[in-house]
């Protein structure tokens, strides 16, 4: 356990350490400075603007902002659906897939199209090199630079006074994705081949095995690109069926180290950019600082659970639980891998979760479930966290009788119904989409366990879908027409609806003006409103879930003590 | 109207269409670029190419894929396939009970207890590795069957051991096809 200890505590030093200047550089490409790569980047830039004809200096109303992403998006998910449905006529198909069902391909098109990479195909048996490099990995690209643009649309909010606009999705999508997410991504994309995971276009390998020589399989892709937008994206989708628990997608200690930073770094870096953004570094260091916290506490009970909960076998020497996961991975960091990526909306896995202790595969679950605003997708998770904050301020608010504001801007009746749409419409739609499966007759043959945990399959699954998250308890039956459709639009709901309200609380901070703080005003940048904030968030979460979760994991757990 | 809804639409359609060829198309076709340049074994799956006595080159594996081994003279490594079991179920207990009673079977002599991955399924369901404590379960086995030295099937097992990244990041595995493949001498 020590050992596992000194893994997680380097693993966070190292994340925190990178996060300052890449949040620094963040902050730059936000406002529009120069930076190192400005010199190759800025005529790619200037040739992009002006082939879609927009000027510089435009800059777009709330109403056009949301436009434009929900626009973007819908064109987005007709692309990826139709290039599904078109695959076995267009090029790099070399193991000659047909289409998927219509019902498949909606809900892949809607999972990636929301940032939740919810997967309910296996990408090598069903999908071709096109389709995952030009539907799928485009798509990991523009919906984490989306959730970049709004949240900086968010910022702006807060920087400005009578302010009508907040500035250009466009600039900000295209910005983000030239200066941050593709640099990135080629770094570790090759960093990623040189540990062995696969890049090619040629077809699948087939191998005689050595003892029996029977034919094995080894599928190949241009997989390293798309696996590292995956991970630094916050999507999580994985090339091959199994994700990063499959050799060829995560191959080493190494490759391992640098998918899990990724996962975090651009979420923990963004806390940064806003600090510097709004002019008070300390209001990013208090959310990031109230992330860290939970986010340790919820790794200490899961990697507890999973090494000191396990189950002991006759005649076998006791360890960690060690059923589904992969010798060189460990209990150590499965459990922090499925931290990570239940905290940071990033949904890949390279353990199977379904075989998780029980607590452990609660932890997973709740992390989800608090709104996906522990780091979170990017941008998306720290929106969803200035949303808490602003429930927060307004609940002290009314506690000490108060006008709340927040960084200068009073919050009023219209932030706050925004506020409730971000905060609510996720367990809402999460709540209803696992209770419509519990009510299908046959919901029972999509399990692969029984009883309580069978149960938590479910619970699972819809808490994934409509937290954007798009990992999976995987003894669940994804395909089947139901759970695609209604979660193909669970996903679409949980992304937008509180996208757009963000946009729109965007637009009405902007038109504040900017009141200076006075001896009255609550401090939202020291130990006590950390605090409270991780309060209100666990609370909501807690309201919400605690009665499914008592069903599903906690009955889990109690049942099986001997 | 049409010329108002054009003017709109075509930021929208110019900025998917330049942003598919940049992230879709050039991006993963320059990675694949240099990956095929630089790393070409990796790049490719990690191929192991062995040539036989009569000169053939035959494909006998990638170095990241398990293979299934059950004969005594090979290392064995994980059960094949991934469960999704819950690790307490009675499904799962009584999995783990067969697996036993598998290797109490092939190895009569060995009596201690069995190392946990070797009756617990991996996440991959081909896992490459097994643990160093899982192999050396399987030295005197292997010995005994190939009729050679426990020190010479110490040292192979060694040599393909991967170690903890700088010493304290993941944990270190023995890869089960390099191994056998060193033992029959082939690698």
């Amino acid at each position: 356990m020590s050992s596992i200890v000194i893994e997680d505590g380097l693993f966070l030093i190292v994340l925190v350490a990178l996060s300052f200047p890449l949040g620094h550089y963040i902050y730059k490409v936000m406002t529009g400075q120069t930076v190192f790569l400005s010199r190759v980047i800025v005529p790619v830039e200037r040739s992009i603007y002006k082939l879609m004809g927009m000027n510089d200096e435009d800059e777009m109303s709330p109403r056009k902002y949301a436009f434009s992403v929900v626009i973007f998006s819908f064109i987005g998910l007709i692309f990826v659906f139709g290039i599904q449905m078109f695959q076995s006529s267009l090029p790099f198909n070399p193991e000659n897939f047909q289409a998927p069902s219509w019902d498949l391909a909606f809900n892949t098109a809607a999972s990636f199209v929301t940032n939740t990479n919810w997967q309910a195909y296996s990408g090598e048996l069903s999908l071709s090199y096109f389709t995952q490099a030009v539907g799928l990995g485009v798509q990991n690209f523009l919906t984490a630079a989306t959730g970049i643009a709004v949240l900086f649309a968010l910022t702006r909010g807060f920087i400005a006074t009578k302010k009508t606009t907040i500035g250009s999705f466009w600039k900000d999508l295209i910005r983000t994705t030239l200066y941050v997410l593709i640099p990135l991504s080629l770094i570790l994309a090759i960093i990623l081949v040189s540990q062995g995971v696969v890049q090619t276009l040629a077809p699948y390998k087939e191998i005689v095995t050595l003892q029996g020589g029977s034919a094995q399989t080894v599928p190949l892709g241009p997989a390293a690109s798309q696996i590292a937008i995956k991970q630094l994206g916050t999507n999580g989708g994985g090339f091959f069926g199994l994700n990063s628990a499959f050799p060829l997608e995560n191959p080493t200690a190494l490759s391992n180290f640098l998918q899990l930073l990724s996962i975090l770094l651009i979420p923990a870096a963004l806390c940064i950019s806003f600090g510097k953004a709004v002019k008070d570094s300390k209001q990013g260091r208090s959310i990031y600082a109230a992330m860290l916290i939970l986010f340790v506490v919820a790794l200490a009970v899961l990697t507890y659970s999973e090494q000191y909960l396990a189950p002991v076998f006759q005649g076998v020497m006791a360890s960690g639980n060690m059923e589904g996961k992969e010798i060189i991975h460990g209990v150590g960091t499965s459990a922090l891998w499925g931290a990570a990526t239940t905290a940071a909306s990033n949904g890949s896995v390279n353990a199977m979760l379904d075989s998780f202790t029980p607590l452990g595969g609660m932890i997973l679950m709740f992390l989800m479930q608090l709104g996906e605003v522990v780091f979170g997708g990017v941008g998306s998770g720290l929106y969803g966290m200035i949303a808490f904050v602003i429930l927060t301020v307004f609940i002290a608010g009314l506690m000490v009788g108060r006008t709340p504001e927040y960084l200068g801007k009073k919050i009023e009746a219209f932030d706050m119904k925004m506020v409730c749409l971000i905060v609510l419409v996720p367990p809402l739609l999460t709540l209803f989409g696992t209770a419509t499966a519990v009510l299908m007759p046959q919901a029972s043959t999509w399990l692969t366990n029984s009883g309580a945990h069978g149960f938590s399959e479910l619970l699972y699954a819809f808490t994934s879908m409509g937290a954007n998250n798009g990992s999976a308890f995987g003894g669940f039956t994804a395909n089947t027409i139901f759970t695609n459709v209604i979660g193909g639009i669970m996903m679409l709901f949980v992304r937008f609806i509180p996208l757009v309200a963000v946009v729109f609380l965007a637009g009405n901070l902007s038109n504040k003006k900017i009141v200076a703080a006075s001896d009255g005003t609550l401090s939202t940048s020291n130990a006590l409103f950390v605090g409270l904030l991780i309060v209100i968030v666990l609370l909501i979460g807690a309201l919400s879930f605690l009665p499914a979760l008592a069903l599903g994991p906690i009955a889990d757990f109690f049942t099986t003590i001997k | 109207m049409m010329k108002r809804i054009g003017k709109d639409l075509r930021p929208v359609l110019v900025c998917f269409i330049v942003m598919t060829l940049l992230c879709g198309v050039i991006y993963p076709i320059f990675v694949t670029g240099i990956a095929q340049i630089v790393f070409p074994n990796q790049s490719n799956g990690s191929i192991i190419t062995i040539t036989q006595e009569n000169g053939t080159k035959i494909d006998v594996g990638s170095a990241l894929l398990g293979q299934e081994f059950t004969n005594p003279e090979y290392l064995i490594g994980r059960p094949m396939g991934a469960s999704n079991l819950s690790p307490t179920s009675e499904e799962q207990n009584t999995l783990v009970q067969e697996r036993v009673a598998g290797w109490h079977a092939l190895d009569q002599n060995n009596i201690g207890d069995i190392p946990m991955d070797l009756v617990t399924a991996s996440a991959s369901g081909v896992d490459p590795n097994i643990s160093p404590e899982a192999a050396e379960y399987q030295v005197a086995r292997i010995a005994s069957a190939r009729g050679i030295d426990e020190a010479a099937v110490r040292s192979v097992i060694d040599k393909y051991t991967s170690e903890r990244f700088l010493g304290f990041w993941g944990e270190s595995g023995v890869n089960v096809l390099k191994v056998n493949l060193a033992l029959d001498g082939l690698i």
